[in-house]
């Protein structure tokens, strides 16, 4: 199913709230990079952004030069929450493939009432007209799998099949990555979330 | 066989540290600089002094004390730390070292976490001293032995400037060897040079006006500066640091024949620039924030009298402000050669909300802030300062943010200008031992009529949980004293001097009374770990809950603004999410007493 197949380039952006995992996701992704032989850059959202703000980073396999996905450049976009995927569609490929997790967190401006949080079918609609998306509860998914903390493994499942890594190397990685008594978890997460993709 | 791993470019930093052969480490906590002290604190095998000092002055001190005990040392900082170590880095230029001397500065072009944006390469030229400017984490890995031996042979200071993508990228890195022999320090007593007596700095001077050509010859012969000259180009791009990758990156989609220089040392390599301005009719000059390098290439070509065109972010090809990426590079191209690319912005297809970094679920510091405001009213003035407790600009309670310690020299100054309202500052504790002792110490003496809330959290929670003199350990989990911040301000004498648990609404209220009523500077010291550092120490508290038959929607609870409090418009009722750490606030918030402890 995926287009990169053979190709071994793939230029990644992760998008979510901060808190979710987002660094941890990219974490294991770019562990397995590095097993695999494939040089990568990474860059990450530090600092101010990580106390609940918006969080994204940016995943680029098979580069030797910067750490920064051109605007219109990411092949795939994985949002962690479905408003962050909204926000950085700056940075993707027309025709791009969006995995996103449709559980919304409610910012403070939200809940505070000087903003409103967009609906998340309409969300969703607007992202099919001009993208390939791929839209699922992953909380949910997470907490099946067996603690809703594993939401971002579940998400790194989801967008494994696009990797020009193995799927082998990738759960190793998660295995290295996640706490010790979480692995049985986290791998199951990982499974459930690849074929949550794979087959839609 | 080389051995490549994935790190963050702060860990690569530490990495080309320990390549090095660093034995003394110091520096204060700042993003994005502050994982360097952090990944050589965690090491077990250690083999090298480290600290967090109380401020970048001082950390500044430490390693120069060390380099001139002829041992290699690093001190690191963010940029505007530079501005609070610039006292003994101007005359330490004049001086020099003997062991090799690294101040690392890391930069924040587009202020992800910082005031303001200053370019520290500019601090290099006002000093005279060398910088090291990274394109990629790799190669800040790998000029950090070179620093170190090239500023042992030049007995100098060098300034290495990664800046926030270097610093939070992340990347393989080829590792080299971590070198096991190193000198044994001794203090050669050099009075000349160790002694800045006017008699002994004008020599000096002269000195380090005479070694500048030397150092720039030798930069510009090292791997960190390339010049590739393309036979055919007319156009040249002159690429600095990091924007250099992007450049780079942007000509190789395009596929434009361009002849290309990389600088990543100052100063700048005159040879290569003058070999490019003789082979081109214009050149691009691509780099983030201040016109450094292309003022040296406009003086070199007019020197020359090379009739090149020389444009950058003078003419409004590259913006002097922000992050640079590669559609700037793209923008400036098609500006300054009137290309035709295509832009490559869209625009965002729904109305979004805005998503700031609020203060956490069950901070003490919301606590505060609300009690404060309680007691100040709205009519109040609040001065604030730079930790965690800035995102505290939600809750009214944080009107001016300058440098770090600011708060209560700002707060004096209002007073002492004549505001009649009352006055209350807010300043964290590693705020206060850095630069608010002397701010305290200068309002108590000339009497200010205000009230200063130190928000003692017992950590530097903002740039990652770093212990400060107030905590009880040090960099290394070692033991250390425990320094009482109430007696060290009534030490300085201040006349009302409170502490008080934040999470006990009525007790710090009447705190923040009597402390509003006193005449002269009080302080109300508000005491209680921030809940992460908590968290991972393994302490939990029983979350609260919101009893749907109790709450009247009256939204009080919400209006505190912690993240786990949301409105469940359709049963008009209030919720508390998984996010709640049990602080108890909003229970004492709410009138209807509708919120309590879960059950266990
Ligand atoms: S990290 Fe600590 S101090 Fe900072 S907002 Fe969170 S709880 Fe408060
Ligand atoms: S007790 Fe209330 S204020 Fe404290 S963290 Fe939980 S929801 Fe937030």
């Amino acid at each position: 199913m995926s287009q990169i197949e053979g190709e071994k380039k793939l230029d990644l952006l992760i998008t979510g709230v901060g808190g979710q995992g987002a660094i941890l996701a990219s974490d294991i992704i770019g562990k397995a990079a590095v097993v695999s032989g494939l040089p990568i850059r990474a860059a990450e959202t530090h600092g101010m952004a990580q106390r609940g703000g918006s969080v994204v980073n940016h995943i680029r396999l098979g580069t030797d030069l910067g750490s920064m996905i051109p605007k219109k450049g990411a092949d795939v976009l994985l949002a962690l929450e479905p408003m962050e995927a909204v926000r950085y569609l700056d940075f993707l490929k027309d025709g791009g493939v969006i995995i996103v997790n449709t559980q919304p967190i409610i910012p403070v401006t939200v809940t505070s009432g000087l903003a409103k949080y967009p609906d998340v079918q309409e969300i969703l609609d607007v992202l099919s007209e001009k993208y390939i998306v791929k839209a699922f509860n992953a909380d949910e998914l997470a907490s099946e799998a067996g603690s809703r903390l594993a939401m971002n493994v579940a998400m790194v499942g989801a967008v494994s099949g696009y990797l020009p890594i193995p799927k082998e190397i990738l759960i190793e990685s998660v295995k290295a990555l996640v706490p010790q008594k979480t692995i049985e978890i986290n791998v199951r997460a990982f499974e459930m979330g690849r074929r949550k993709v794979e087959e839609s | 066989m080389t051995t490549r791993e994935y790190m963050l470019g702060n860990v690569a930093i530490a990495r080309g540290l320990l390549e090095g052969g660093v034995q003394v480490a110091t520096g204060y906590p700042g993003t994005p600089s502050s994982e360097i002290i952090d990944t050589l604190a965690a090491r077990k095998d250690r083999d090298y002094y480290i600290e967090w000092s109380v401020n970048e002055k001082v950390a500044m001190e430490v390693a120069v004390g060390a380099a001139w005990a002829g041992v290699r040392a690093v001190v690191t900082m963010k940029h505007v730390g530079l501005n609070v170590a610039a006292d003994p880095f101007m005359t330490l230029a004049y001086a020099g070292t003997k062991g090799g001397l690294i101040a690392i500065v890391a930069d924040d072009p587009s202020c992800h976490s910082s005031q303001n944006e200053q370019d520290t390469r500019r601090y290099a030229q006002f000093a005279l001293v060398p910088c090291f400017d990274p394109s990629t984490p790799q190669e800040a890995k790998d000029m950090l032995p070179y620093a170190f031996e090239f500023s042992e042979k030049f007995e100098i200071p060098v300034i290495f400037r990664p800046t926030t993508r270097i610093s939070h990228g992340k990347s393989d890195i080829e590792l080299g060897e971590i070198p096991t022999e190193k000198s044994a320090p001794h203090f050669e007593k050099l009075l000349d040079r160790w002694v800045m007596l006017p008699k002994n700095a004008r020599p000096r001077h002269t000195h380090l006006l005479s070694i500048q050509q030397p150092m720039e010859d030798a930069l510009a012969e090292s791997p960190w500066n390339s010049l590739e000259l393309k036979p055919d180009a007319t156009f040249g791009v002159i690429g600095a640091g990091i924007a250099s990758v992007y450049a780079k990156e942007a000509l190789q989609e395009l596929g434009l024949e361009a002849s290309f220089l990389k600088i990543g040392t100052y100063p700048v390599p005159k040879k290569l620039i003058l070999e490019l301005l003789e082979t081109v009719n214009a050149v691009l000059i691509f780099e983030e924030l201040e016109p450094v390098v292309e003022e040296q290439v406009k003086m070199i070509a007019q020197e020359a009298s090379l009739p090149v065109l020389i444009m950058g972010k003078t003419g409004g090809f590259v913006p002097r402000e922000g992050e640079l990426d590669i559609s700037a590079f793209l923008e400036a191209l098609n500006k300054a050669f009137d290309l035709d690319i295509e832009p490559q912005k869209r625009s965002i297809p729904l109305e979004l909300a805005p998503r700031p970094p609020a203060l956490c679920a069950g901070c003490s510091h919301r606590a505060t802030f609300y009690s404060m405001r309680k007691v100040f009213g709205k009519d109040a003035v609040y001065p604030s300062d730079i930790g965690c407790y800035t995102l505290g600009i939600q809750s009214g309670t944080v009107e001016t943010t300058l440098c770090m310690g600011s708060s209560i020299s700002i707060a004096s100054g209002l007073y002492h200008a004549g505001e009649k309202r009352p006055i209350c500052c807010s300043i964290g504790d590693s705020t206060f031992f850095h630069t608010g002792m002397n701010s305290l110490l200068n309002a108590v003496f000339n009497k200010a009529n205000i009230t200063v809330t130190i928000l003692d959290n017992r950590i530097t929670a903002m740039t990652g949980h770093q212990p400060n003199p107030g905590v009880g350990f040090t960099v290394t989990g070692e033991k250390t004293v425990e320094v009482s911040l109430a007696n060290l301000c009534r030490a300085m004498g201040a006349g009302s001097v409170v502490v008080v648990d934040p999470y006990n609404l009525e007790e710090i209220q009447e705190a923040f009374k009597a402390a509003k009523d006193f005449e002269g500077t009080s302080v109300v010291i508000a005491k209680q770990p921030c809940v992460i550092s908590e968290k991972r120490a393994g302490i939990r508290r029983v979350p609260y809950i919101v009893d749907p038959e109790k709450c009247e929607g009256c939204k009080q609870c919400v209006k505190f603004g912690c993240p786990a409090i949301e409105f469940d418009e359709e049963n008009k009722c209030a919720v508390i999410t998984a996010l709640c750490s049990g602080c108890g606030v909003c229970a004492q918030i709410c009138k209807f007493e509708a919120i309590r402890e879960v059950k266990r």
